[in-house]
Protein backbone atom coordinates (compact mmCIF):
# COMPACT_ATOMS: atom_id res chain seq x y z
CA UNK A 1 0.00 0.00 0.00
CA UNK A 2 2.96 2.43 1.15
CA UNK A 3 4.50 1.34 -2.27
CA UNK A 4 1.20 2.16 -4.23
CA UNK A 5 1.11 5.58 -2.69
CA UNK A 6 4.59 6.82 -3.47
CA UNK A 7 4.19 5.53 -7.24
CA UNK A 8 3.34 7.95 -10.22
CA UNK A 9 2.18 7.49 -13.72
CA UNK A 10 3.15 9.91 -16.30
CA UNK A 11 0.26 12.43 -17.54
CA UNK A 12 0.63 13.43 -20.98
CA UNK A 13 -1.10 13.27 -24.69
CA UNK A 14 -0.34 9.85 -25.34
CA UNK A 15 -1.60 7.85 -21.76
CA UNK A 16 -4.24 6.65 -23.11
CA UNK A 17 -2.17 3.57 -24.15
CA UNK A 18 -1.20 3.22 -20.46
CA UNK A 19 -4.28 1.43 -19.88
CA UNK A 20 -4.14 -1.46 -22.42
CA UNK A 21 -1.86 -3.58 -20.65
CA UNK A 22 -4.49 -3.05 -17.62
CA UNK A 23 -7.24 -4.16 -19.80
CA UNK A 24 -5.68 -7.49 -20.78
CA UNK A 25 -5.07 -8.37 -17.65
CA UNK A 26 -8.42 -7.70 -17.00
CA UNK A 27 -9.69 -9.73 -19.85
CA UNK A 28 -7.44 -12.57 -17.98
CA UNK A 29 -9.08 -12.64 -15.51
CA UNK A 30 -12.53 -12.99 -16.56
CA UNK A 31 -10.94 -15.61 -18.49
CA UNK A 32 -9.66 -17.24 -15.67
CA UNK A 33 -12.88 -17.36 -13.75
CA UNK A 34 -15.42 -17.89 -17.01
CA UNK A 35 -12.73 -20.98 -17.76
CA UNK A 36 -13.36 -22.71 -14.05
CA UNK A 37 -17.16 -22.27 -14.65
CA UNK A 38 -16.48 -23.94 -17.60
CA UNK A 39 -15.16 -26.63 -16.46
CA UNK A 40 -17.92 -27.02 -14.17
CA UNK A 41 -19.65 -29.42 -17.05
CA UNK A 42 -16.99 -29.76 -19.62
CA UNK A 43 -16.11 -33.17 -20.67
CA UNK A 44 -13.58 -33.71 -22.57
CA UNK A 45 -13.02 -36.89 -24.78
CA UNK A 46 -15.99 -38.40 -27.03
CA UNK A 47 -18.47 -36.41 -25.05
CA UNK A 48 -16.86 -33.16 -25.62
CA UNK A 49 -19.43 -31.61 -28.27
CA UNK A 50 -22.73 -32.87 -26.09
CA UNK A 51 -21.15 -31.62 -23.33
CA UNK A 52 -20.85 -27.92 -24.73
CA UNK A 53 -24.33 -28.26 -26.11
CA UNK A 54 -25.62 -29.26 -22.72
CA UNK A 55 -23.70 -26.35 -21.19
CA UNK A 56 -25.22 -23.75 -24.15
CA UNK A 57 -28.96 -25.27 -24.12
CA UNK A 58 -29.89 -27.50 -20.98
CA UNK A 59 -27.75 -25.57 -17.89
CA UNK A 60 -28.91 -21.73 -16.48
CA UNK A 61 -27.10 -19.28 -18.05
CA UNK A 62 -24.50 -21.80 -19.64
CA UNK A 63 -24.72 -20.02 -22.99
CA UNK A 64 -23.89 -16.53 -21.13
CA UNK A 65 -20.69 -18.31 -19.33
CA UNK A 66 -19.51 -19.77 -22.75
CA UNK A 67 -20.18 -16.58 -24.40
CA UNK A 68 -18.41 -14.55 -21.98
CA UNK A 69 -15.59 -16.97 -22.30
CA UNK A 70 -14.99 -16.52 -25.94
CA UNK A 71 -15.68 -13.08 -26.40
CA UNK A 72 -13.22 -12.18 -23.52
CA UNK A 73 -11.08 -14.41 -25.18
CA UNK A 74 -10.96 -11.92 -28.28
CA UNK A 75 -11.04 -9.14 -26.47
CA UNK A 76 -7.92 -10.38 -24.71
CA UNK A 77 -6.02 -10.65 -27.75
CA UNK A 78 -7.26 -7.25 -29.31
CA UNK A 79 -5.97 -5.86 -25.58
CA UNK A 80 -2.21 -7.39 -25.87
CA UNK A 81 -2.39 -6.43 -29.44
CA UNK A 82 -2.88 -2.62 -29.15
CA UNK A 83 -1.12 -3.37 -25.74
CA UNK A 84 2.23 -4.29 -27.74
CA UNK A 85 2.05 -1.71 -30.42
CA UNK A 86 1.85 1.17 -28.44
CA UNK A 87 4.96 0.09 -26.26
CA UNK A 88 6.51 -0.86 -29.59
CA UNK A 89 5.76 2.92 -30.78
CA UNK A 90 6.67 4.53 -27.28
CA UNK A 91 10.04 2.76 -27.98
CA UNK A 92 9.34 1.22 -24.12
CA UNK A 93 10.83 -2.02 -25.38
CA UNK A 94 14.78 -0.14 -24.60
CA UNK A 95 16.99 -0.49 -22.01
CA UNK A 96 15.85 -1.51 -19.22
CA UNK A 97 12.62 -2.98 -20.54
CA UNK A 98 13.98 -4.89 -22.82
CA UNK A 99 12.76 -8.12 -20.95
CA UNK A 100 9.11 -6.69 -20.48
CA UNK A 101 9.12 -6.89 -24.09
CA UNK A 102 10.37 -10.26 -24.08
CA UNK A 103 7.93 -11.68 -21.52
CA UNK A 104 5.32 -9.82 -23.33
CA UNK A 105 5.66 -10.93 -26.63
CA UNK A 106 6.16 -14.21 -24.42
CA UNK A 107 2.34 -13.86 -23.39
CA UNK A 108 0.75 -12.84 -26.86
CA UNK A 109 2.09 -16.18 -28.05
CA UNK A 110 0.72 -17.93 -25.12
CA UNK A 111 -2.46 -16.14 -25.80
CA UNK A 112 -2.74 -16.93 -29.03
CA UNK A 113 -1.93 -20.93 -28.36
CA UNK A 114 -4.88 -20.33 -25.64
CA UNK A 115 -7.15 -19.01 -28.46
CA UNK A 116 -5.93 -22.02 -30.85
CA UNK A 117 -6.22 -24.89 -28.26
CA UNK A 118 -9.51 -23.53 -26.88
CA UNK A 119 -11.27 -23.23 -30.48
CA UNK A 120 -11.09 -26.97 -30.69
CA UNK A 121 -12.70 -28.06 -27.48
CA UNK A 122 -16.55 -27.75 -28.82
CA UNK A 123 -15.37 -30.11 -31.62
CA UNK A 124 -18.08 -28.64 -33.87
CA UNK A 125 -17.44 -28.73 -37.41
CA UNK A 126 -15.60 -25.50 -37.54
CA UNK A 127 -13.69 -26.31 -34.27
CA UNK A 128 -12.44 -29.65 -35.95
CA UNK A 129 -11.51 -28.16 -39.69
CA UNK A 130 -9.81 -25.24 -38.10
CA UNK A 131 -8.09 -27.62 -36.36
CA UNK A 132 -7.00 -29.57 -39.35
CA UNK A 133 -6.01 -26.89 -41.13
CA UNK A 134 -3.83 -25.28 -38.59
CA UNK A 135 -2.14 -29.07 -37.98
CA UNK A 136 -1.36 -29.55 -41.51
CA UNK A 137 0.93 -25.97 -41.40
CA UNK A 138 3.27 -27.72 -38.73
CA UNK A 139 3.90 -30.32 -41.98
CA UNK A 140 5.80 -27.89 -43.58
CA UNK A 141 8.35 -27.72 -41.07
CA UNK A 142 11.09 -30.49 -42.45
CA UNK A 143 11.41 -34.07 -40.77
CA UNK A 144 10.20 -33.05 -37.50
CA UNK A 145 6.75 -31.05 -38.57
CA UNK A 146 4.22 -34.51 -39.78
CA UNK A 147 6.05 -36.15 -36.81
CA UNK A 148 5.49 -33.23 -34.25
CA UNK A 149 1.95 -32.74 -35.76
CA UNK A 150 1.26 -36.54 -35.10
CA UNK A 151 1.69 -36.24 -31.44
CA UNK A 152 0.12 -32.99 -30.74
CA UNK A 153 -3.18 -34.48 -32.39
CA UNK A 154 -2.72 -38.28 -31.19
CA UNK A 155 -2.83 -39.49 -33.91
CA UNK A 156 -2.77 -38.80 -37.89
CA UNK A 157 -6.15 -37.02 -37.77
CA UNK A 158 -8.26 -34.84 -35.22
CA UNK A 159 -9.82 -37.11 -33.00
CA UNK A 160 -11.20 -36.79 -29.67
CA UNK A 161 -7.59 -38.01 -28.47
CA UNK A 162 -6.59 -33.98 -29.75
CA UNK A 163 -9.50 -32.78 -27.89
CA UNK A 164 -8.29 -34.40 -24.86
CA UNK A 165 -5.09 -32.74 -25.41
CA UNK A 166 -5.76 -29.17 -26.21
CA UNK A 167 -7.70 -30.13 -23.15
CA UNK A 168 -4.93 -30.31 -21.00
CA UNK A 169 -3.34 -27.97 -22.77
CA UNK A 170 -5.59 -25.41 -22.42
CA UNK A 171 -6.40 -25.81 -18.93
CA UNK A 172 -3.11 -27.29 -17.09
CA UNK A 173 -0.16 -26.52 -19.24
CA UNK A 174 -0.75 -23.02 -20.43
CA UNK A 175 -1.64 -21.90 -17.44
CA UNK A 176 1.29 -22.99 -15.83
CA UNK A 177 3.74 -21.49 -17.95
CA UNK A 178 1.81 -18.23 -18.43
CA UNK A 179 1.09 -17.28 -15.02
CA UNK A 180 4.65 -17.54 -13.77
CA UNK A 181 5.81 -15.41 -16.91
CA UNK A 182 2.66 -13.12 -16.06
CA UNK A 183 3.84 -12.59 -12.76
CA UNK A 184 7.49 -11.48 -14.26
CA UNK A 185 5.83 -9.03 -16.58
CA UNK A 186 3.80 -7.38 -13.76
CA UNK A 187 6.69 -7.38 -11.43
CA UNK A 188 8.64 -5.69 -13.94
CA UNK A 189 6.08 -3.28 -14.87
CA UNK A 190 6.28 -2.47 -10.84
CA UNK A 191 10.40 -2.28 -11.03
CA UNK A 192 10.49 0.16 -14.63
CA UNK A 193 7.09 2.35 -13.88
CA UNK A 194 6.05 3.54 -17.26
CA UNK A 195 7.96 3.95 -19.51
CA UNK A 196 7.77 8.02 -21.66
CA UNK A 197 7.44 7.94 -25.41
CA UNK A 198 10.59 9.30 -27.31
CA UNK A 199 8.74 12.91 -27.54
CA UNK A 200 8.09 12.54 -23.48
CA UNK A 201 11.70 12.60 -22.57
CA UNK A 202 12.90 14.76 -24.49
CA UNK A 203 11.56 17.32 -22.06
CA UNK A 204 12.97 18.48 -18.91
CA UNK A 205 11.84 16.66 -15.82
CA UNK A 206 10.04 20.13 -14.40
CA UNK A 207 8.19 19.86 -17.95
CA UNK A 208 6.80 16.69 -17.44
CA UNK A 209 3.25 15.84 -14.96
CA UNK A 210 2.43 12.99 -13.41
CA UNK A 211 -0.29 11.62 -11.29
CA UNK A 212 -0.13 9.07 -8.33
CA UNK A 213 -1.40 5.39 -8.96
CA UNK A 214 -3.38 5.21 -6.13
CA UNK A 215 -6.00 6.67 -6.18
CA UNK A 216 -5.83 8.03 -9.15
CA UNK A 217 -4.35 6.21 -11.80
CA UNK A 218 -6.15 3.09 -10.20
CA UNK A 219 -9.61 4.83 -10.55
CA UNK A 220 -8.96 5.39 -13.96
CA UNK A 221 -7.78 2.18 -14.52
CA UNK A 222 -11.30 0.54 -12.95
CA UNK A 223 -13.10 3.23 -14.82
CA UNK A 224 -11.60 1.65 -18.09
CA UNK A 225 -12.20 -1.77 -16.91
CA UNK A 226 -15.70 -1.31 -15.88
CA UNK A 227 -15.81 0.02 -19.81
CA UNK A 228 -14.98 -3.20 -21.40
CA UNK A 229 -16.86 -5.02 -18.54
CA UNK A 230 -19.84 -3.43 -20.18
CA UNK A 231 -18.60 -3.79 -23.72
CA UNK A 232 -17.95 -7.67 -23.00
CA UNK A 233 -21.50 -8.09 -21.52
CA UNK A 234 -22.93 -6.14 -24.50
CA UNK A 235 -21.20 -8.27 -27.07
CA UNK A 236 -22.18 -11.67 -25.26
CA UNK A 237 -25.80 -11.24 -24.69
CA UNK A 238 -26.07 -9.59 -27.72
CA UNK A 239 -24.54 -11.88 -29.89
CA UNK A 240 -24.09 -15.27 -28.02
CA UNK A 241 -21.19 -17.72 -29.52
CA UNK A 242 -22.33 -19.92 -31.45
CA UNK A 243 -22.26 -23.76 -31.62
CA UNK A 244 -22.00 -25.65 -35.23
CA UNK A 245 -23.30 -29.09 -36.03
CA UNK A 246 -21.27 -31.57 -34.10
CA UNK A 247 -17.82 -32.65 -35.87
CA UNK A 248 -18.19 -35.49 -38.87
CA UNK A 249 -15.00 -36.63 -40.38
CA UNK A 250 -16.87 -37.82 -42.94
CA UNK A 251 -18.49 -34.64 -43.89
CA UNK A 252 -17.23 -31.56 -46.47
CA UNK A 253 -15.47 -28.75 -44.86
CA UNK A 254 -18.21 -25.62 -44.78
CA UNK A 255 -18.29 -23.03 -46.99
CA UNK A 256 -16.63 -19.72 -45.89
CA UNK A 257 -14.12 -21.88 -43.10
CA UNK A 258 -11.36 -19.59 -42.04
CA UNK A 259 -9.39 -19.29 -39.05
CA UNK A 260 -10.12 -16.98 -36.29
CA UNK A 261 -8.94 -12.97 -37.09
CA UNK A 262 -6.13 -13.09 -35.61
CA UNK A 263 -4.59 -15.96 -37.49
CA UNK A 264 -6.13 -14.46 -40.64
CA UNK A 265 -3.07 -12.56 -41.54
CA UNK A 266 -0.96 -15.85 -41.36
CA UNK A 267 -3.77 -17.36 -43.24
CA UNK A 268 -3.86 -15.39 -46.33
CA UNK A 269 -0.31 -14.48 -46.52
CA UNK A 270 0.14 -18.65 -46.59
CA UNK A 271 -2.69 -18.42 -49.60
CA UNK A 272 -0.86 -15.37 -51.42
CA UNK A 273 2.29 -17.17 -51.43
CA UNK A 274 0.45 -20.17 -52.71
CA UNK A 275 -0.94 -18.76 -55.47
CA UNK A 276 2.44 -16.75 -56.55
CA UNK A 277 4.72 -19.74 -55.67
CA UNK A 278 3.69 -23.36 -57.17
CA UNK A 279 4.02 -26.40 -54.45
CA UNK A 280 5.33 -26.46 -51.49
CA UNK A 281 7.58 -23.72 -52.15
CA UNK A 282 4.77 -20.42 -51.78
CA UNK A 283 4.23 -21.88 -48.43
CA UNK A 284 7.45 -22.09 -46.97
CA UNK A 285 7.87 -18.98 -48.31
CA UNK A 286 4.89 -17.45 -46.81
CA UNK A 287 6.54 -19.33 -43.19
CA UNK A 288 10.18 -17.97 -43.51
CA UNK A 289 8.36 -14.57 -44.08
CA UNK A 290 6.40 -14.86 -41.12
CA UNK A 291 9.28 -16.48 -38.79
CA UNK A 292 11.94 -14.05 -40.27
CA UNK A 293 9.30 -11.11 -39.26
CA UNK A 294 8.51 -12.46 -36.13
CA UNK A 295 12.02 -12.80 -34.99
CA UNK A 296 12.93 -9.11 -36.19
CA UNK A 297 10.34 -7.83 -34.01
CA UNK A 298 11.20 -10.13 -30.53
CA UNK A 299 14.70 -8.79 -31.00
CA UNK A 300 14.09 -4.99 -31.91
CA UNK A 301 15.96 -4.10 -28.03
CA UNK A 302 18.78 -5.52 -29.48
CA UNK A 303 19.17 -3.20 -32.48
CA UNK A 304 17.00 -0.15 -31.62
CA UNK A 305 18.68 1.67 -28.53
CA UNK A 306 17.83 3.96 -25.81
CA UNK A 307 20.29 6.35 -26.36
CA UNK A 308 20.12 6.38 -30.38
CA UNK A 309 17.32 8.94 -30.89
CA UNK A 310 18.06 9.96 -34.44
CA UNK A 311 17.84 7.93 -37.72
CA UNK A 312 17.83 4.59 -36.44
CA UNK A 313 14.83 4.82 -33.93
CA UNK A 314 12.75 6.22 -36.95
CA UNK A 315 13.65 3.09 -38.85
CA UNK A 316 12.24 1.53 -35.81
CA UNK A 317 8.97 3.49 -36.25
CA UNK A 318 8.82 1.88 -39.97
CA UNK A 319 9.22 -1.31 -39.24
CA UNK A 320 6.59 -1.26 -36.63
CA UNK A 321 4.21 0.90 -39.14
CA UNK A 322 4.97 -1.56 -42.09
CA UNK A 323 4.02 -4.64 -39.63
CA UNK A 324 0.57 -2.96 -38.54
CA UNK A 325 0.00 -1.92 -42.09
CA UNK A 326 0.69 -5.45 -43.09
CA UNK A 327 -1.16 -7.52 -40.11
CA UNK A 328 -4.50 -4.72 -41.15
CA UNK A 329 -4.45 -5.10 -44.73
CA UNK A 330 -3.61 -9.05 -45.03
CA UNK A 331 -6.27 -9.53 -42.48
CA UNK A 332 -8.92 -7.47 -44.03
CA UNK A 333 -7.82 -9.06 -47.61
CA UNK A 334 -7.82 -12.37 -45.91
CA UNK A 335 -11.60 -11.23 -45.16
CA UNK A 336 -12.52 -10.25 -48.36
CA UNK A 337 -11.29 -12.86 -50.23
CA UNK A 338 -13.36 -15.81 -48.41
CA UNK B 1 -40.41 21.09 2.74
CA UNK B 2 -36.80 19.88 0.57
CA UNK B 3 -36.19 23.42 0.37
CA UNK B 4 -36.08 23.84 4.40
CA UNK B 5 -34.01 20.31 4.64
CA UNK B 6 -31.46 21.70 2.44
CA UNK B 7 -31.26 25.53 4.21
CA UNK B 8 -30.74 22.99 7.78
CA UNK B 9 -27.64 21.13 5.75
CA UNK B 10 -24.38 22.91 7.14
CA UNK B 11 -22.10 22.36 3.82
CA UNK B 12 -23.87 21.36 0.34
CA UNK B 13 -21.08 19.61 -0.47
CA UNK B 14 -21.07 17.12 1.90
CA UNK B 15 -24.27 16.28 1.00
CA UNK B 16 -23.36 15.66 -2.70
CA UNK B 17 -20.60 13.54 -1.88
CA UNK B 18 -22.66 11.46 0.58
CA UNK B 19 -25.13 11.03 -2.13
CA UNK B 20 -22.74 10.53 -5.60
CA UNK B 21 -20.61 7.38 -2.89
CA UNK B 22 -24.36 6.20 -1.79
CA UNK B 23 -24.94 6.31 -5.99
CA UNK B 24 -21.82 4.59 -6.34
CA UNK B 25 -22.24 1.95 -3.87
CA UNK B 26 -25.86 1.27 -4.92
CA UNK B 27 -24.58 0.75 -8.83
CA UNK B 28 -21.69 -1.42 -7.68
CA UNK B 29 -24.50 -3.41 -5.21
CA UNK B 30 -26.56 -3.76 -8.65
CA UNK B 31 -23.44 -4.76 -10.84
CA UNK B 32 -22.26 -7.33 -7.70
CA UNK B 33 -25.59 -9.05 -7.94
CA UNK B 34 -26.30 -8.70 -11.75
CA UNK B 35 -23.10 -10.89 -11.62
CA UNK B 36 -23.63 -13.43 -8.56
CA UNK B 37 -27.22 -14.20 -10.14
CA UNK B 38 -26.34 -15.83 -12.95
CA UNK B 39 -23.22 -17.48 -11.88
CA UNK B 40 -25.23 -19.01 -8.50
CA UNK B 41 -27.76 -20.04 -11.14
CA UNK B 42 -25.35 -21.49 -13.48
CA UNK B 43 -23.33 -23.41 -10.74
CA UNK B 44 -26.97 -24.81 -9.34
CA UNK B 45 -28.33 -26.19 -12.51
CA UNK B 46 -27.29 -29.68 -11.46
CA UNK B 47 -29.45 -29.13 -7.63
CA UNK B 48 -32.09 -27.76 -9.74
CA UNK B 49 -32.18 -31.08 -11.96
CA UNK B 50 -32.38 -32.88 -9.12
CA UNK B 51 -35.12 -31.23 -7.61
CA UNK B 52 -37.06 -31.44 -10.27
CA UNK B 53 -36.51 -35.42 -10.38
CA UNK B 54 -37.11 -35.88 -6.85
CA UNK B 55 -40.27 -34.31 -7.75
CA UNK B 56 -41.54 -37.82 -9.10
CA UNK B 57 -44.67 -39.49 -7.09
CA UNK B 58 -44.66 -42.79 -8.89
CA UNK B 59 -42.22 -44.49 -10.16
CA UNK B 60 -43.01 -47.80 -12.95
CA UNK B 61 -40.49 -50.68 -13.10
CA UNK B 62 -41.22 -53.24 -16.23
CA UNK B 63 -41.13 -56.64 -15.28
CA UNK B 64 -39.76 -56.42 -11.65
CA UNK B 65 -43.22 -58.42 -11.10
CA UNK B 66 -40.67 -61.73 -11.91
CA UNK B 67 -38.73 -60.78 -9.42
CA UNK B 68 -38.15 -63.89 -7.45
CA UNK B 69 -39.39 -64.25 -3.60
CA UNK B 70 -37.05 -64.02 -1.32
CA UNK B 71 -34.41 -61.10 -3.48
CA UNK B 72 -34.55 -57.58 -3.43
CA UNK B 73 -33.66 -55.05 -6.42
CA UNK B 74 -32.01 -51.92 -6.75
CA UNK B 75 -34.09 -48.73 -8.26
CA UNK B 76 -34.01 -45.04 -8.37
CA UNK B 77 -37.07 -43.02 -7.39
CA UNK B 78 -36.06 -39.72 -8.64
CA UNK B 79 -31.99 -39.20 -7.95
CA UNK B 80 -32.76 -41.56 -4.26
CA UNK B 81 -31.56 -45.43 -4.19
CA UNK B 82 -34.26 -47.34 -3.51
CA UNK B 83 -34.72 -51.04 -2.61
CA UNK B 84 -37.56 -53.40 -3.82
CA UNK B 85 -37.90 -56.43 -1.90
CA UNK B 86 -40.31 -59.30 -2.77
CA UNK B 87 -40.20 -61.53 0.44
CA UNK B 88 -40.53 -65.09 0.83
CA UNK B 89 -44.28 -65.10 1.74
CA UNK B 90 -45.27 -62.83 -1.27
CA UNK B 91 -45.80 -59.77 0.13
CA UNK B 92 -43.54 -56.90 -1.58
CA UNK B 93 -41.65 -53.89 -0.19
CA UNK B 94 -40.31 -50.58 -1.43
CA UNK B 95 -37.81 -48.69 1.27
CA UNK B 96 -35.83 -46.07 0.90
CA UNK B 97 -32.20 -47.63 0.80
CA UNK B 98 -30.53 -44.03 2.14
CA UNK B 99 -29.26 -44.92 5.98
CA UNK B 100 -30.78 -42.55 8.18
CA UNK B 101 -27.70 -42.48 10.18
CA UNK B 102 -25.13 -40.71 8.16
CA UNK B 103 -27.03 -41.46 4.45
CA UNK B 104 -24.89 -44.74 2.95
CA UNK B 105 -26.72 -46.68 0.78
CA UNK B 106 -27.65 -49.81 2.81
CA UNK B 107 -28.23 -53.64 1.53
CA UNK B 108 -30.70 -56.22 1.58
CA UNK B 109 -29.86 -59.48 3.20
CA UNK B 110 -31.64 -62.50 2.11
CA UNK B 111 -29.69 -65.24 4.43
CA UNK B 112 -30.06 -62.58 7.38
CA UNK B 113 -34.07 -61.77 6.78
CA UNK B 114 -32.58 -57.60 7.73
CA UNK B 115 -31.44 -54.88 6.24
CA UNK B 116 -27.62 -53.55 6.86
CA UNK B 117 -26.06 -50.68 6.46
CA UNK B 118 -21.87 -51.27 5.74
CA UNK B 119 -20.98 -48.18 7.45
CA UNK B 120 -21.61 -48.04 10.61
CA UNK B 121 -23.30 -51.39 11.55
CA UNK B 122 -26.57 -50.29 11.09
CA UNK B 123 -29.97 -52.50 10.78
CA UNK B 124 -33.47 -52.56 9.69
CA UNK B 125 -36.59 -55.05 8.82
CA UNK B 126 -36.98 -55.44 5.76
CA UNK B 127 -40.77 -55.51 6.13
CA UNK B 128 -41.37 -52.14 7.78
CA UNK B 129 -38.04 -50.60 7.67
CA UNK B 130 -38.08 -50.16 11.26
CA UNK B 131 -34.39 -49.33 12.55
CA UNK B 132 -34.02 -52.13 15.14
CA UNK B 133 -30.28 -52.44 15.87
CA UNK B 134 -27.06 -50.07 15.31
CA UNK B 135 -27.03 -45.79 15.20
CA UNK B 136 -29.83 -45.36 12.64
CA UNK B 137 -32.22 -42.93 14.29
CA UNK B 138 -35.22 -43.06 12.20
CA UNK B 139 -36.96 -46.08 10.10
CA UNK B 140 -36.14 -46.16 6.48
CA UNK B 141 -38.90 -44.25 4.27
CA UNK B 142 -41.61 -46.87 2.88
CA UNK B 143 -43.30 -46.10 -0.31
CA UNK B 144 -46.14 -47.75 -1.47
CA UNK B 145 -45.95 -50.94 -4.28
CA UNK B 146 -48.86 -52.04 -6.64
CA UNK B 147 -47.88 -55.14 -8.42
CA UNK B 148 -49.75 -56.06 -11.97
CA UNK B 149 -49.09 -58.54 -14.62
CA UNK B 150 -46.80 -56.59 -16.87
CA UNK B 151 -44.65 -54.42 -14.15
CA UNK B 152 -44.62 -53.29 -9.94
CA UNK B 153 -45.47 -49.64 -9.58
CA UNK B 154 -43.81 -47.85 -6.74
CA UNK B 155 -45.51 -44.72 -5.27
CA UNK B 156 -45.07 -42.01 -2.79
CA UNK B 157 -47.24 -42.52 0.73
CA UNK B 158 -49.54 -39.99 0.42
CA UNK B 159 -49.31 -40.41 4.12
CA UNK B 160 -45.52 -39.69 4.34
CA UNK B 161 -44.96 -42.93 6.26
Amino acid sequence: MEFAKHKTVPVHSQAFWYYWGGLSLFFFVIQFLTGVLLLLYYRPGPDAYDSVRQITFDTNFGWLVRSVHSWAANLMIVAIFVHMFSVFFMKAYRKPREFGWWSGVALLGLAMVFGFSGYLLPMDDLAYFATKVGMEISNLIPVLGPKLADLVRGGPDVSEYTVHRFFALHVVVLPAVFLPILGFHLWLVQRHGNALPPSEAARTAAQRKSESFFPDFMMKDFAMWLVAFNILSVLAFMFPWELGPQADPLKPAPLGIHPEWYFMSQFQVLKVFGDWFPGKLGEILGIVVFTVGGILWFLIPLYDHAQEAGRRARRATWFGLLTLIMLIVTTVWGYLAL
Amino acid sequence: MSNAKDNNTPSAGVSRQTFLRAAMGGAGLVYAAGLAYPVYRYVASPIEKAAKEGAVTEVTLKDAQKLAPGSALMFRFGSRPTLLIHHDDGTWTALSAVCTHLACTVQYQADKKRIHCACHGGVYDPKTGANISGPPPKPLRRYEVKVTDVAVIVSRNPQGA
